[in-house]
């Protein structure tokens, strides 16, 4: 790695983190670090200034408020999948992140902002109708997560805005986790699904399997409306677009996807 | 200047905020036991617990463990060999010993939370460590029978 000499700013209150972030857009956001340092290392970052989430106060931790889940930016995967009150299905996609060591270090705000297509929590985010949090000096606006990724890691968030929290809504029915990978630590993954249903919803979300994280809505109506399985999986294999890479080709994901799906609802 | 406790000392380093704790320790402090083997996540051959949670020490910014504390498994000897240690040597769990200091630290965290984990548990906590020599059960074997179960 090349020596890195950037400037860190290391903001305690939420108020100097918005304020550095205002006056330095340049800046790295820094969080768990667990994709920056691959990045520096791999010599394709090299900040000109660093401005540190870790030891800011009040961006780590779950609280329940009202009908919602806050979860804040900085908490772990370690912290996640620990809590009681956190949805079984996120529990679950917070301990695939990596093996344990990178789960005590690697946050949510991170997973969400790195905004790789493959960040294993996206489509739990997407299936539980989350809410993302987005801060500055200008003030405080909520995104629901369905709305934030836009294209290949191109999000809603400004370049003077910072995640500071995720809110989840008190959600009905049963859900369902899936990442299938080459193997279950460390893997990337090759497909996500997350879905969920009860009377009258249905939400089926998948990773990996395009240039952002997505919602296959038409299989969803399908679904609500009570069409047969059948039915269901073959508009999951067609709203998807996935992607050929090293990791696998576009025909298996697509078939992949529908069968994970039809295993669920079957 | 980051200041931290490294295996119960005080200490303090002069490198740059964004140093990888791995080269502060190693370099600065001289604590060699954390190994390099991939430099980017994938090995577990640098890992070091802090406030007793096993983290990879080559992601690390050194800024980071400002005021908090670090142990690298030259500090799981202290006072006495630590058990997982001696299970370690009984069960020939080591070979070229690279990949050691890092499954030692990531076994003790273990340990502390789970005395008596199941092989599977075993396997889930150490997910992050790559052995090329041992084929892993004996690793494993050490781990789970480490801590002498009550009769
Ligand atoms: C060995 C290894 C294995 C991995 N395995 C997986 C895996 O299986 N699945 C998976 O999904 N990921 C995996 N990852 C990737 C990574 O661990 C996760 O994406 C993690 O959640 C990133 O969080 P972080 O806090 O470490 O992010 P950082 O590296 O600190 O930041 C990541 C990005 O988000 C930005 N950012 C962070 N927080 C904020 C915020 N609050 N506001 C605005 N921007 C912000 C940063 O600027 C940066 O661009 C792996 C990484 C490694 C090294
Ligand atoms: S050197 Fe840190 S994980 Fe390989
Ligand atoms: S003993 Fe050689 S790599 Fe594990």
């Amino acid at each position: 790695m090349l020596a890195c000499t950037a400037p860190v700013i290391r903001p305690r209150t939420l108020r100097d983190a918005l304020q550095a972030r205002a006056d330095r857009p340049d800046a790295t956001v820094l969080a768990g670090g667990t994709d920056v340092m691959v990045y520096m290392e791999a010599g394709v970052l090299q900040p000109s200034a660093v401005i540190d989430l870790w030891g800011c106060h009040g961006l780590r931790g779950i609280e329940a408020r009202g009908n919602e889940l806050r979860i804040g930016a900085t908490t772990t995967h370690s912290d996640l999948a620990r809590d009681p009150r956190v949805p079984a299905v996120l529990r679950e996609s917070a301990l695939t992140v990596g093996a344990v060591q990178i789960q005590n270090r690697g946050t949510v705000g991170g997973n969400i902002c790195n905004s790789s297509p493959a960040g294993d929590t996206l489509p739990v985010w997407l299936a539980l109708d989350a809410d993302f949090q987005l801060s500055s000096v200008r003030g405080t606006r909520r995104v629901a997560a369905a709305d934030y990724w836009r294209g290949y890691k191109q999000t809603a968030l400004a370049t003077d805005e910072l995640l500071t929290a995720i809110y989840l809504p008190e959600v009905e029915g049963e859900a369902h986790f899936r990442k299938v990978g080459t193997r279950m630590a460390q893997a990337i993954s090759k497909v996500i699904f997350c879905g969920r249903r009860s009377h009258g919803v249905a939400r089926l979300a998948f990773g990996a399997v395009g240039p952002v994280p997505l919602r296959v809505r038409a299989a969803e109506d399908a679904l609500v409306a009570g069409a047969p399985v059948s039915e269901v999986v073959r508009l999951v294999r067609e709203g998807i677009v996935p992607i050929d890479d090293v990791r696998s080709t576009r025909d298996y994901r697509a078939r992949v996807s529908g069968n994970v799906v039809g295993r669920w609802l079957g | 200047m980051t200041r931290f406790r490294c295996n119960g000392m005080d200490v303090q380093t002069g490198a740059a905020p964004m140093s990888r704790l791995l080269d502060v320790l190693r370099e600065d402090l001289r604590y060699t036991g954390p190994k390099e083997g991939c430099g980017e996540g994938e090995c577990g051959a640098c890992t070091v617990r802090i406030d007793g949670e096993p983290v990879m020490s080559c992601l690390v910014p050194v800024c980071q463990v400002e005021g908090a504390e670090v142990q690298t498994v030259e500090g799981l000897a202290q006072p006495v060999v630590h058990a997982v240690q001696s299970a370690f040597l009984q069960h020939g769990a080591a070979q070229c010993g690279i990949c050691t200091p890092g499954f030692l630290m990531a076994a003790a965290a273990l340990l502390d939370e789970n005395p008596h984990p199941t092989r599977e548990e075993a396997r889930v906590a150490l997910a992050g460590n790559l052995c090329r020599c041992t084929g892993y059960q004996k690793i494993v074997d050490a781990v789970v029978r480490a801590i002498a179960k009550e009769a």
